[in-house]
C-alpha cells in the first residue's frame, strides 16, 4: 500500500476523529502528526538517496489535499512542513551536514515550522530585520517573529534573516534551527477565526548553532525556485480539498432530499451542480501547474523558468484564485445545506471548513500579491 | 529602432560610448533601484540584488530602462538574472535592442 492510501485512509480517519476537538480548542491536531510519522509521511519529500520517498509536487499535493477533508489545520501543518523540507532537500544538498540532517529526519520523522514573518517587515517575506552572525564556526541568530507556524511543536523551524550584520533587508539567506539550538518566547496568542490548530503564534527566537545550518546560496533562490511554488500549490491543494469536504456534505444533503421526494429535483441540486463546477475549475488549476513545476524542477532550463516574470505571474494567479474561490465554493455549500450547515452540532455543518478557508487570502495577503502582479503587468506582455 | 546608435553612428571611442551606457543606467538606478548604496559607485558586476534592490523595484528599473533607451524588453528576459547587475543591464539592453 502506498503512502497516499494511508494517508486516505488511517491517517485521514485519525484527523476527522480529532478535528472539532482542535477547532474548538485551537490545539495542536498532535494525533494526526503522529499518525504521519507512523506512516513515514514526514519524509515523502526527502529524495530517495537520503532514505526518503523524492515525491514531487503532484505527489504532495494529493497528500495536503486528502488531509484537508478531514482536518484543515493538519494539512496545513503537512504542507508547511513539505515546503520546509523541500528547502532543504532542494538547496542544502551540497551541505553534508545538512544531508546528514535529512538523513536524520528521515529516521526520527521531525517536523520541520517556518518562521518568515517578522516584526517590523510589514508581512514582506523577502525582507528580514534580523541578521545571522558566524564567527568561530557558530551562528547566532534572534528573531522577533509575528506568526511562527507551530513552532512550539517543531523538532526545528527554518528562519529567514539577513545573510550578515552588514547586508541589506532583502540580501536574505535561510538557517535552520534545531529546536536543541534555540530559546523561543511566546509573543502574541493564536486565538483565531480558523486555521486554529496549527497554533502559530508569535515567537521571540533566540538561537545558536553549528554555523553549517545556513543554508547555502541565497533565499532570493529558494524562495523563487522551492518556497513559492511549494507554497502556493500545496496550499490551492489544501484549500480546495477543504471545500471539497463541504461541497460532499452538501452533495450528502441534497440525496437526502433527493430521497425524500423522488420524481422532483431539489431545490438545491442547481446550486450543487454550480458548487462542483467551480470545485473542478479550482482542482484543475493546481493539478496543472503541480505537473508543470514536476517538468520545470527536473532540468537546469526549468530551475531558469522559475525564476522568470511569467512564471512568478502563474504563481500569484493560482495563490489568489484559489484562496478567493474556496471560500465562495464553501458558502455554496452553505446555501444549500441551509440551517443544518450553519449549526455546529449538526453533521452537515460547514463551519469550520468555512472558517478554515478565510484565512486562505491572508496568509500572504492577496492584497500584496495582486500589488505585484500588477506592477509586473507593467513590463509582461503575455506574449 | 534601437535609441542606441553604435559607436561608428556617434563617430565615438567605442569605450566612451559605452561608458555614457553605463552612466544612464547607473542613472536609472539611483532614480529607481532603491538600493542601499549610491548607484553612481557601483562597480559594473555588483549583485544589484545584494545591494537591496527588490523585485518590487527591479521592476520600475525595467521600466525606466525601456523609457530610457526606447527599447522592450521580451517577456523571456524578464527574469531576476537578466537584471542583477550594470553589466548584466548593459547585455540585456544590447539583446533587446537587436531583437
Amino acid at each position: 500500500m502506498g503512502l497516499i492510501d494511508t494517508i486516505r485512509g488511517k491517517v485521514v480517519e485519525v484527523a476527522s476523529r480529532h478535528a472539532d476537538d482542535v477547532d474548538r480548542q485551537a490545539r495542536f491536531p498532535i494525533e494526526t502528526i503522529t499518525a504521519l510519522r507512523e506512516a513515514k509521511a514526514l519524509s515523502a519529500a526527502v529524495p530517495r538517496e537520503l532514505g526518503g520517498l523524492g515525491c514531487g509536487m503532484r505527489e504532495l499535493a494529493g497528500m495536503c489535499a486528502a488531509l484537508a477533508g478531514a482536518c484543515g489545520s493538519s494539512a496545513m501543518v503537512l504542507a508547511m512542513h513539505h515546503i520546509q523540507v523541500a528547502c532543504l532537500a532542494r538547496h542544502g544538498m551540497s551541505s553534508p551536514e545538512l544531508r546528514e540532517y535529512l538523513k536524520d529526519l528521515v529516521a526520527h520523522q521531525y517536523l520541520l515550522g517556518s518562521m518568515t514573518s517578522e516584526v517590523g517587515t510589514q508581512g514582506d517575506t523577502r525582507s528580514s530585520v534580523c541578521a545571522v552572525e558566524r564567527t568561530a564556526g557558530r551562528f547566532t541568530l534572534n528573531k522577533d517573529a509575528t506568526t511562527a507556524s507551530y513552532c512550539a511543536y517543531a523538532d526545528a523551524i527554518l528562519v529567514t534573516c539577513r545573510r550578515e550584520p552588514q547586508a541589506a533587508a532583502s540580501d536574505q539567506v535561510l538557517v535552520l534551527v534545531r529546536r536543541e539550538d534555540c530559546t523561543l518566547k511566546q509573543t502574541t496568542t493564536w486565538d483565531t477565526m480558523g486555521m486554529r490548530g496549527t497554533c502559530s503564534p508569535g515567537f521571540r527566537l533566540e538561537s545558536s548553532g553549528p554555523e553549517q545550518h545556513v543554508l547555502p546560496g541565497s533565499f532570493a533562490d529558494s524562495s523563487a525556485q522551492t518556497m513559492v511554488p511549494y507554497s502556493h500549490i500545496l496550499w490551492a491543494s489544501l484549500w480546495w480539498g477543504i471545500a471539497a469536504d463541504a461541497v460532499n456534505k452538501a452533495g450528502q444533503f441534497v440525496r437526502g432530499e433527493a430521497r425524500k421526494t423522488p420524481g422532483t429535483i431539489p431545490p438545491g441540486a442547481a446550486r450543487l451542480a454550480e458548487a462542483s463546477a467551480q470545485l473542478q475549475a479550482l482542482r484543475h488549476n493546481w493539478l496543472a501547474l503541480a505537473a508543470e513545476f514536476d517538468e520545470l524542477a527536473q532540468g537546469a532550463e526549468g530551475l531558469q523558468t522559475l525564476h522568470s516574470m511569467g512564471w512568478a505571474l502563474k504563481m500569484n494567479n493560482l495563490k489568489v484564485n484559489a484562496s478567493e474561490g474556496a471560500p465562495q465554493v464553501v458558502h455554496k455549500a452553505l446555501q444549500i445545506i441551509g440551517v443544518l450547515g450553519f449549526k455546529n452540532d449538526s453533521k452537515f455543518s460547514v463551519a469550520r471548513q468555512y472558517r478554515d478557508t478565510l484565512s486562505a487570502s491572508l496568509m500572504i495577503s492577496n492584497d500584496r500579491i495582486v500589488g505585484k502582479s500588477a506592477s509586473m503587468l507593467l513590463v509582461f506582455k503575455d506574449e | 529602432m534601437s535609441s542606441i546608435p553604435n559607436a561608428r553612428e556617434r563617430g565615438d571611442s567605442p569605450g566612451s560610448h559605452r561608458i555614457a551606457t553605463l552612466t544612464r543606467i547607473r542613472s536609472v538606478l539611483q532614480a529607481h533601484g532603491k538600493l542601499g548604496t549610491d548607484a553612481m559607485q557601483l562597480s559594473e558586476n555588483d549583485d544589484l540584488y545584494a545591494a537591496g534592490m527588490t523585485s518590487l523595484a527591479s521592476v520600475n528599473v525595467m521600466l525606466a530602462l525601456e523609457s530610457e533607451f526606447g527599447i522592450e524588453f521580451p517577456d523571456q528576459m524578464l527574469n531576476r538574472s537578466m537584471f542583477i547587475s550594470v553589466a548584466a543591464i548593459e547585455a540585456a539592453l544590447r539583446k533587446a535592442a537587436s531583437a
